[in-house]
């Protein structure tokens, strides 16, 4: 008797196309818009700045990973997120070093891809922020021609930048600093002074629609980020006028990249739907308070780390029931 | 129970004499070991930062330049030596009760001489080090040898287990604070090393550089552990 049809395999016994680098390359297809809309706004810098940290991210992959982990554009992808939160004059050296610092400590560190706590894209930006705070708040304005090299991008490794470029406050530190607004029209398009990639909220906004609609981002956190910051924000703006509107809020600033690209990690999200809405409206709050209250004019950054670390508790605390069980309370 | 400090049962005692003679076993004591074993397991084998991972706060908080880590590993090293030589020649006439008290006391004794002693030679490093030097008082790792290791043995090997605790942990020092200063600063001592176009690393003179750092240092001592345990592997083979 023949036994092949009688094997009996755990599920799931359907599976679909996807796979880790199927999805990683789709968020990379989808990032193109955004990497072009700031060569656009920067020029030939930005392009500089963001084959930089991809390129840093591939070898520093390549030499402390295992070696198929290249191909499955993880790393691809937290260069290229790297890169778009970084001024456009900022020197390569300084990308480079932050980009291996993301890999080896965001990612490796931890046990690889899957295993880390934290974004590894934002935790190499902290660095960098900690680590040169000068020359990364140091904004270049946008323009001035497509094959115009902003800053000091070629400073020799280790030594200072001597700034020399036109630079231009971001819309959220004009507002905290000198108390100036800007014209919402121009923060929705993205010609203000800013991170490479954070300035062109809509397509930002259209690359994560298009991975929503492919399955391969949940819709809730980032809606549940932006729904949380228009609300917290529209009502203090209702008490005190001197504080920034709703749309200010989620057009300004990194909140648009960071609540559809860097909240949206698989990696570094909660698993449950509650637990994306509670981390979503988690961040939010952190923004908001950050923004409003806080020394920093932008908290993007810090609320996703935070909410990342709260995400094991997040997941133990939102776990569903198993189906067919029912809950007991134990006295 | 009362507290007895010599039991009247013992045979060998002679009634009324003071100090009664030490029991010739004491539970936990650590085995016969010679001095320079003694020393050198403080510097290597059980190096306080680097594997026991005692003392944890100075050695985040004051390791940003090299001076402050030195001073402050020299100053643990006095406190180590002088307590550990106290509590060995007093542990036979501590009682059990309230020995965790007596250490304390006499840590705060030598701590207190340390902080005075630094303020009037080196008062510029003391205001650096501010409360840290008192705060020496509160790191587990001179209870933590106190306990574990002179109040069981002679003093002779107590200052010798002193000596190589202070040596290992201002070596653990020196190193986290040589790093954090040349990165942060781009110099050791004050002096400058790396020149006016270095671009200093603010992150490392922060506290979250003294967790990198430390990191770092570990992964790099659990490495060479590793590297030593394979080639003796390969040796017994």
């Amino acid at each position: 008797m023949s036994t092949e049809k009688l094997i009996v395999t755990a599920s799931p016994h359907i599976r679909s196309q996807d796979s880790v680098p199927r999805i990683m390359w789709h968020v990379v297809a989808s990032l193109v818009p955004v990497v072009l809309a700031a060569a656009w706004f920067f020029g030939v810098s930005a392009l500089l700045q963001i084959a930089t940290a991809v390129i840093a991210a591939v070898l520093t992959e390549r030499l402390t990973g295992k070696g198929g982990a290249i191909a499955d554009g993880s790393a691809t992808i937290t260069g290229l997120l790297l890169g778009l939160t970084l001024p456009a004059g900022f020197p390569l050296w300084m990308t480079a070093l932050g980009t291996a610092f993301a890999i080896i400590f965001g990612k490796q560190v931890w046990g690889g891809l899957g295993q880390n706590v934290f974004n590894p894209a934002l935790v190499g930006r902290a660095f960098l922020q900690a680590a040169f705070p000068v020359a990364i708040t140091t904004w270049p304005s946008p323009g001035g021609g497509f094959f115009a090299l902003h800053g000091d991008l070629f400073a020799i490794p280790l030594t200072h930048p001597l700034p020399n470029a036109v630079t231009s406050a971001t819309p959220l530190g004009l507002l905290k600093f000198e108390g100036k607004g800007t014209a919402i029209s121009n923060l929705v398009i993205g010609s203000t002074g800013g991170s490479l990639g954070e300035t062109a909220a809509l397509v930002i906004l259209a690359g994560g629609v298009y991975l929503a609609w492919r399955g391969y981002l949940n819709w809730r956190v980032p809606v549940s980020i932006l729904a949380t910051v228009m609300a917290l924000s529209s009502i203090i703006h209702f008490i005190d006028a001197t504080k920034p509107g709703a749309l200010f809020m989620i057009f300004s600033g990194g909140l648009m990249l960071g609540a559809v690209y860097m909240a949206t990690d698989m990696v570094t999200s909660p698993i449950t739907n509650l637990g994306k809405l509670v981390f979503g409206v988690g961040i939010g709050i952190l923004v908001v308070v950050i923004r409003v209250w806080g020394g920093l004019p932008e908290g993007v950054m810090y609320a996703i780390l935070f909410m990342n670390a709260l995400t094991p508790f997040i997941n133990r605390a939102t776990q569903p029931r198993v189906f067919g069980t029912r809950l007991v309370s134990v006295t | 129970m009362t507290t007895t400090l010599a039991p009247a049962t013992a045979p060998d005692l002679i009634p009324g004499a003071w100090p009664p003679a030490a029991p010739e076993f004491v539970p936990g004591a650590p085995p016969p070991a010679t001095l320079w074993a003694d020393t050198w397991r403080g510097i290597a084998k059980e190096n306080p930062v680097l594997v026991q991972m005692l003392g944890m706060c100075p050695t985040m908080a004051v390791t940003n330049v090299l001076a402050n880590g030195i001073a402050m590993g020299v100053a643990t090293m006095f406190v180590l030596v002088g307590s550990g030589l106290f509590v060995s020649l007093l542990r036979k006439y501590i009682a059990h009760e309230v020995r965790i008290t007596s250490y304390i006391l006499i840590i705060a004794t030598f701590v207190t001489l340390a902080d005075l002693l630094l303020a009037a030679s080196f008062p510029e490093i003391s205001k650096a080090l501010g409360p840290f030097i008192p705060l020496i008082v509160a790191n587990c790792l001179l209870l933590g040898r106190a306990e574990a290791f002179a109040a069981k043995v002679g003093p002779v090997r107590a200052v010798a287990d002193g000596m190589g605790m202070g040596i290992g942990f201002t070596l653990s020092l020196a190193a986290m604070s040589a790093i954090r200063e040349l990165l942060g600063r781009g110099s050791l001592l004050g002096f400058d090393i790396l020149g006016p176009g270095w671009e200093p690393w603010v992150f490392m003179v922060l506290p979250a550089g003294g967790f990198f750092t430390l990191g770092l240092l570990l992964i790099t001592a659990a490495w060479i552990d590793e590297l030593r345990r394979k080639r003796r592997l390969v040796v017994a083979k």
